[in-house]
């Protein structure tokens, strides 16, 4: 499946300064393999060195979080779109 | 023409000053590495132009490590993660505390600490990281506690002559140090106290607090550390340790430099406890050591007297080495100041910057 990923602003410098990014998987973490594959830099400030989603971060499929789907193991449609939400924190 | 580059690492970032040689006035230019935390400076004085370093952990993208070949004016990092833990351990790195050169008989060695409590190491001059990972595999480990600042590894000494000995501190695991290049690891703590414990129970084997350990290039044997309450000095490379205290008002403390010149010159800055982490009675004073440590004096001169509250954290102390030294620290309220007479006065180099974690200075021919 073909999917696509969108970046906040802050991180497409990691992505050559494209806004939107395509992955080619079957799910939200495979997703996230390919994009390991393509731009390393950028995966690695989404997921940590074991996979794991950072913890400020939310990862959209569509207007859904995927916390509240099935995580990375969220299955991907044909064209889905994948939002990188920053959360709001911090001080 | 001489110039002098000081790194600045802040709660939002890294901020680098300029000097030339005669560091009277300072140009300071804005903000890099935007919203991260930076405690871990580094520089690499072998090459011909220092390479900079600047551990960012930002709380939203992660932690990463930096490079600048260019004295701060740019930073760049490997598309691969710089320092990273191998799959097996289960465990992923969250800061990285400590940069430091291997000797300049190893020129393209670079060590790292970090949190959780593991040294990495870098055999291209700090691009890519391994694990040490006789220290990581330590039987220890699973005992070592986190300090208030996390379980960090945050200091890493290594031995002037004998390029196999190395010595780190962790908290709150103590003082490490191996002989056979990071294979195997002894822990070093004779003498120092872990007040928090049952009394008779309070000098362990490992487990203390130590905060920071200097030394000099000159005398490797002598070790003068700031722990969880308690300054100490070893005069054995650390098979056993004496406290320090003569002169002090406390201490207790985060910060320790050793002149850059004067092997029996050394800096601290005190605070009233752990449970009053502000210097007593709220005077911003440097105490210096010119006899190894048997006595300590308050540095006062251009420090502010009255109605201080603002601390100075372990590796917010540095020196430049250059002819005098220049002696800096940053303080959690954003000032930095600057000594060029040893200590005997300070002037101000910068304020209302965001809270200074981490200092590193350096002249450059």
């Amino acid at each position: 499946m073909t999917a696509t990923l969108h970046l906040p602003a802050v991180l497409r410098p990691s992505a050559d300064g494209q806004g939107l990014v395509p992955v080619t998987a079957t799910t939200v973490g495979g997703a996230l393999d390919d994009l390991a594959h393509s731009w390393p830099q950028l995966e690695r400030r989404l997921r940590d060195e074991q996979g794991v989603v950072r913890r400020h971060i939310r990862i959209y499929l569509g207007d859904r979080d995927i916390a509240d789907l099935e995580g990375l193991a969220t299955p991907l449609g044909e064209g889905a779109q994948l939002h990188i939400i920053p959360m709001v924190s911090g001080g | 023409m001489t110039e002098t580059v000081l790194l600045i690492g802040t709660s939002k970032g890294v901020l680098v000053a300029r000097s030339d040689q005669a560091r009277q006035s300072w140009e300071l230019e804005p903000l890099q590495l935007m919203m991260s935390t930076v405690y871990g400076l580094g520089i690499d004085r072998r090459r011909a132009t220092p390479r900079l370093f600047a551990g960012a952990t930002s709380e939203h993208w992660g932690p990463s490590l930096f490079h600048s070949d260019d004295l701060g004016r740019s930073w760049s990092e490997p598309e691969a993660a710089p320092v990273a833990f191998p799959a097996s351990t289960g465990t992923a790195l969250i800061r990285i505390w400590q940069v430091e050169p291997g000797l300049d008989s190893q020129p393209d060695l670079v060590y790292a600490g970090v949190e959780p409590h593991a040294l990495f190491r870098s055999h291209d001059g700090g691009i890519t990281f391994e694990l040490v990972e006789g220290l990581y595999n330590h039987p220890h480990r699973p005992e070592w506690q986190p300090g208030g600042g996390g379980a960090c590894l945050h200091t890493i000494v290594p031995h002037p002559t004998d390029p196999n000995r190395l010595l780190v501190a962790l908290s709150a695991g103590g003082v490490y140090r191996t002989a056979d290049g990071g294979a195997s690891w002894e822990p070093a703590n004779r003498g120092i106290q872990s007040y928090w414990m049952p009394e008779d129970q309070r000098f362990p084997e490992f487990g203390q607090c130590v905060h920071k350990v200097g030394t000099h290039p000159s005398q490797p044997d002598r070790l003068l550390a700031q722990n969880h309450f308690g300054v100490y000095r070893s005069e054995d490379y650390g098979n056993s340790w004496e406290a320090i205290e003569n002169g002090l008002p406390a201490n207790f403390g985060f910060p320790l430099l050793v002149h850059p010149h004067q092997p029996d010159t050394a800096y601290i800055f005190p605070l009233k406890a752990d449970s009053e982490r502000m210097p007593p009675d709220r005077r911003c004073r440097v105490y210096r050591t010119r006899d190894g440590g048997s006595s300590w004096e308050p540095l006062t001169v251009g420090l502010p007297q009255s109605g201080y509250h603002a601390i100075v954290l372990r590796d917010a102390l540095c020196t430049d080495r250059g002819d005098p030294a220049g002696i800096y620290f940053g303080t959690r309220d954003g000032e930095l100041y600057q000594s060029l007479d040893d200590g005997d006065s300070w002037q101000l180099v910068a304020s209302h910057l965001p809270d200074v974690l981490s200092v590193r200075a350096a002249m450059v021919a």
